[in-house]
């Protein structure tokens, strides 16, 4: 393996190891050729051609996903070819979908009419769920195009939002495959797959059944790689927009895999959960730890201590309850012994809490009666 | 687990046994699935139900409940018969090998078949195929120790391991999946009975002197202590008078759970620290009001050994306060001062009396979490274990003869019951119940049925029928599932009303304290 090749990307000459895709070469380098099918960790598709290049000598622009870098290759990655064809490959997604974002366009009655159309359809008169949080939307401003210049063509297949945890919008949906790819090749639930032909080409699952009669265990791996606004979370659609949260990176608090989360948290509330790329997820996450999340905002949480009298709780201050605590266990085990005495810790609270909880077992309550629930 | 997560997509053959891997850890099993799918890895899966990942197998093995010690002697006898063992590893690297030669020789596949109905050539080519991989690795949950055989199922496993050399290096080992976010963490800070931090034996004089003086106390007791599930018994018969449970909730989780309720309402005293007022709180005679993970700074240690930090992302609601901050009160209420100005200042602490946690500190795991052990500051961190040496150096071969469950099917109550998790439910649902999707869809208890047992019984799917054990008697829906095994109930124990827990069995493992969950005895009928 020669270690050592080079060809030239905009003018600078750029070192690649063989294998290596144009897109690699050109991340690695920090130039930024986009991208909106093309999902980390699975195989090039190719499909939507909004990376595509110009390789001198080549017939035609090449996919930069799916082309393989060669010693001396000379590419430009935004020249005015290239741009011509992102424009056109941008401009007939915008058509063909309610893409109701300021993008279309805004200066006459077709306007007013595609909005009200669009509002009528997804049932609200909010712009676009994903507004602001949108590959196709950023990538329109970037080479500043609209869905004018074609006809805008209806929505061929209706919302679909019978399901627990994801909506399904297929008006918005640009068939990058990216969903089919997480669910086929990153997640292996196998679950959705293309389906029907042209212009009729629609996400599938289980022979077109809305995704809660399918395979699917919604792990959500869809949602996070939809670069559109065609798989959003249910829960706050259209009430959370991405400007308005804070992410908090931490780790996930259900099975012992340890998946490192983002909690977006808008007005000091868990409104969204994604996957972090990062060890040991690389971005995955399951149904709990993505959409399990409303027990921290729980109505249900307790706020105070309690104490009990006469078989009822009653509300307590902190320094009432930790008195009477002490008390009644200096009581018990100055008279019976700290071996008379059990602490049950646990397995989901951290490590400076078992610690502590171990620590004040043996140093202050004299036994090793402590264990939490690993065998249960 | 010996190895990390990320090493399990790197072998050639992966041995899965006693986990519903993709209900119980889902993003876990796609390296799994993958590995399968993409790499061409052979996979063999051990488990009577037909679970998601037999689609994905090479082999399917599907033992009678309660054999696991018989068919892995079994594979063990195979190997030895076909001279497929690691000669090398064996003679280097363990000890022992003699006495397990000698128990597993009547283990032959006929035998074996006759004990776990396994069919003689599966196991063969099973066993075949995992010794003569480049790498194999083994993967196992609560299907393995949830039995009163469980830590000599865990050997076994662990001696297919050595005698195929399938230890310390990438795509192999012996790898526990973790249930609980941070049980590992929970092991790894003392959280036990016999030991401190880093499994520092209590009964160790010189350990409990370090600790006396790291603490600042003295008479530190080197007597070990009781089990979870020695304490419940006691505290029953009135030897234990007081408990402080934090953050658990056994009235649910707990085997034959009428037995821990009245063994809870025995004590004198019962403080429960939570973050919901759970079946168990509301027993309580104080309750606290604790933040949850979302609400603190931390770290976690996941299965593969992981340290990783926790942050604070929203405030605890009302008064509700860190576990440790409660702890360290009572304690301060109590006269030993505990005072720590934040979760940092005690990971300090934990790694200077912590040789395993020793070189990790909170701005070395900010980007990416290490694996202990990690002794000093310059360590790096160890993914794999074992690599030149085991912990106490040779690795030992177990000799292990196969004993039965502790109950068995009879005229009375001809069906065995297991239990287990859902996907869409965690534990005892304290927390995923707050959820309404996920309720929806893993609403209430179900007795799983298969469509055989169904006619037999003269059952359709949604009837409800009455489940009795020994200890008690429970209510829940049928569902017919292909997953089912013939003349076996698989009950969910997520679910309070319906609680598969009622009907287990609390027999022990005598080493683990690990009640057979796993397997009992129940019958069925029809609800009037």
């Amino acid at each position: 393996m020669n270690a050592q090749q080079t060809l030239v990307m905009n003018g600078r000459e750029l070192s690649f190891e063989n294998g290596q895709t144009l897109l690699e070469v050109a991340r690695r380098h920090h130039i930024d050729i986009p991208t909106l099918c093309h999902l980390k960790g699975t195989m090039p598709t190719g499909s939507c051609r909004i990376c595509v290049v110009e390789v001198e000598g080549a017939q035609t622009l090449l996919a930069a996903c799916a082309t393989r870098a060669v010693a001396g290759m000379k590419v430009q990655t935004e020249s005015a070819e290239v741009v011509k064809a992102r424009r056109m490959i941008l401009q007939l997604m915008l058509s063909s979908g309610n893409h109701n974002c300021a993008i279309r366009g805004s200066n006459d009655q077709e306007w007013t009419d595609f909005q009200l159309k669009v509002h009528g359809e997804d049932g609200s008169a909010e712009l676009c769920p994903v507004w602001g949080d949108c590959r196709l939307q950023d990538l329109a401003y970037r080479y500043q195009v609209s869905g004018q210049h074609f006809a805008a063509t209806p929505a061929r297949y209706p919302i679909e939002d019978v399901n627990p945890f994801i909506v399904r919008d297929f008006s918005r949906c640009i068939q990058c495959g990216r969903c089919v790819q997480a669910c086929n090749e990153v997640q292996v639930n196998n679950a959705i797959q293309f389906g029907y032909r042209g212009v009729e080409t629609k996400i599938i699952a289980a022979g077109d059944r809305p995704l809660k009669d399918s395979d699917c265990v919604f792990c959500g791996e869809c949602v996070q790689a939809c670069p559109v606004g065609a798989l959003v979370e249910k829960d706050g659609r259209y009430s959370v927009r991405p400007w308005e949260t804070q992410k908090v990176r931490t780790t996930c608090s259900y099975c012992g895999v340890g998946c490192q989360i983002y909690l977006h948290v808008k007005d000091n509330q868990v409104v969204k959960v994604t996957g972090a790329d990062l060890p040991p997820n690389n971005g995955s996450l399951c149904v709990k730890g993505r959409f399990g999340y409303h027990f921290i905002g729980s109505p249900e949480r307790l706020t105070d201590p309690l104490i009990k009298e006469n078989g009822t709780f009653r509300k307590a201050s902190w320094d009432e309850a930790l008195n009477l605590v002490a008390k009644r266990f200096k009581e018990i085990r100055d008279t019976h012994g700290g071996d008379r005495m059990g602490v049950l810790t646990s397995a989901r609270m951290t490590n400076e809490d078992n610690y502590v909880a171990q620590k004040f077992t043996r140093a202050v309550l004299k036994t090793n009666n402590i264990d939490h629930c690993a065998r249960l | 687990m010996t190895n990390t997560i990320a090493d399990i997509e790197t072998a050639d053959v992966i041995l899965i046994t006693g986990s519903n891997t993709t209900e119980n850890h889902p993003v876990l099993s796609a390296f799994v699935k993958r590995a399968a799918k993409f790499r061409g890895a052979k996979l063999i899966v051990v488990d009577p139900r037909r679970i998601k990942l037999t689609e994905f197998a090479t082999h399917w093995l599907r033992p009678n409940l309660g054999t696991d010690v018989a068919w892995i002697n079994g594979m063990l006898h195979v190997i030895l018969k076909e001279k497929m063992q690691n000669a090398e590893f064996i003679k280097n690297r363990t000890e022992g090998f003699d006495a397990l030669q000698k128990v597993v020789e009547k283990y032959t596949p006929e035998f074996v078949e006759g004990i776990t109905g396994i069919p003689a050539e599966s196991l063969v080519a099973a066993a075949k195929l995992f010794a003569g991989a480049r790498t194999g690795s083994i993967l196992y949950c609560m299907g393995i120790t949830q039995h009163i055989s469980g830590t000599d199922n865990v050997k076994s496993l662990a001696n297919l391991a050595m005698l195929t050399g399938h230890l310390g290096k990438a795509g192999t080992g012996v790898n526990p999946l973790r249930g609980q976010n941070n049980v590992q963490g929970a092991c790894d800070m003392g959280g036990l009975p016999n030991v401190y931090t880093a499994y520092q034996p209590v009964a160790d004089l010189a350990i409990a002197k370090k600790m006396e003086d790291a603490w600042g106390v003295t008479g530190l007791s080197t007597k070990i202590g009781l089990k979870a599930t020695e304490m419940i018994p006691k505290a029953h018969s009135g030897e234990l008078k007081a408990l402080y449970i934090i953050g658990e909730n056994p009235l649910v989780s707990d085997a034959d759970l009428g037995h821990v309720q009245k063994s809870l309402k025995h004590l004198d005293f019962l403080v429960v620290q939570d973050i919901f007022l759970t079946e168990t709180a509301q027993m309580a005679d104080v309750v606290l009001p604790s933040a949850c993970f979302a609400e603190k700074e931390g770290t976690f240690s996941n299965t593969e050994r992981r340290v990783q930090r926790v942050r604070r992302a929203v405030s605890p609601p009302g008064q509700s306060k860190d576990d440790w901050w409660i702890t360290a009160e009572i304690a301060t209420h109590m006269g030993y001062p505990m005072k720590y100005e934040s979760s940092q200042a005690i990971f300090e602490e934990i790694a200077k009396v912590t040789p395993s946690y020793g070189g990790i500190t909170y701005a070395r795991i900010e980007g990416v979490g290490l694996h202990w052990p990690c002794p000093t500051q310059e360590h790096p961190g160890t993914p794999i274990l074992h690599g030149q040496q085991f912990t106490r150096g040779k690795g030992l071969f177990h000799a292990i003869e196969w004993i039965p469950p502790a109950e068995q099917v009879d005229d009375e109550y001809p069906l065995f019951l297991t239990t287990g998790r859902l996907l869409y439910q965690y534990h005892t649902g304290t927390m995923t119940m707050k959820s309404a999707d996920l309720n929806e869809r893993a609403p209430e208890s179900f007795a799983e049925l298969s469509s055989t047992d169904a006619r037999k019984y003269g059952l359709r799917d949604g009837d409800q029928i009455t489940v009795a054990s020994r200890r008690g008697a429970i209510k829940v829906k049928v569902k017919i599932l292909p997953k089912a095994v013939d003349g076996t109930l698989f009950i969910p124990f997520h679910f309070a009303q319906g609680a598969a827990n009622v009907l287990t069995n609390a027999a022990l493992d005598p080493i683990s304290g690990i009640p057979e969950f796993k397997v009992c005895a129940v019958k069925i009928n029809k609800a009037a």
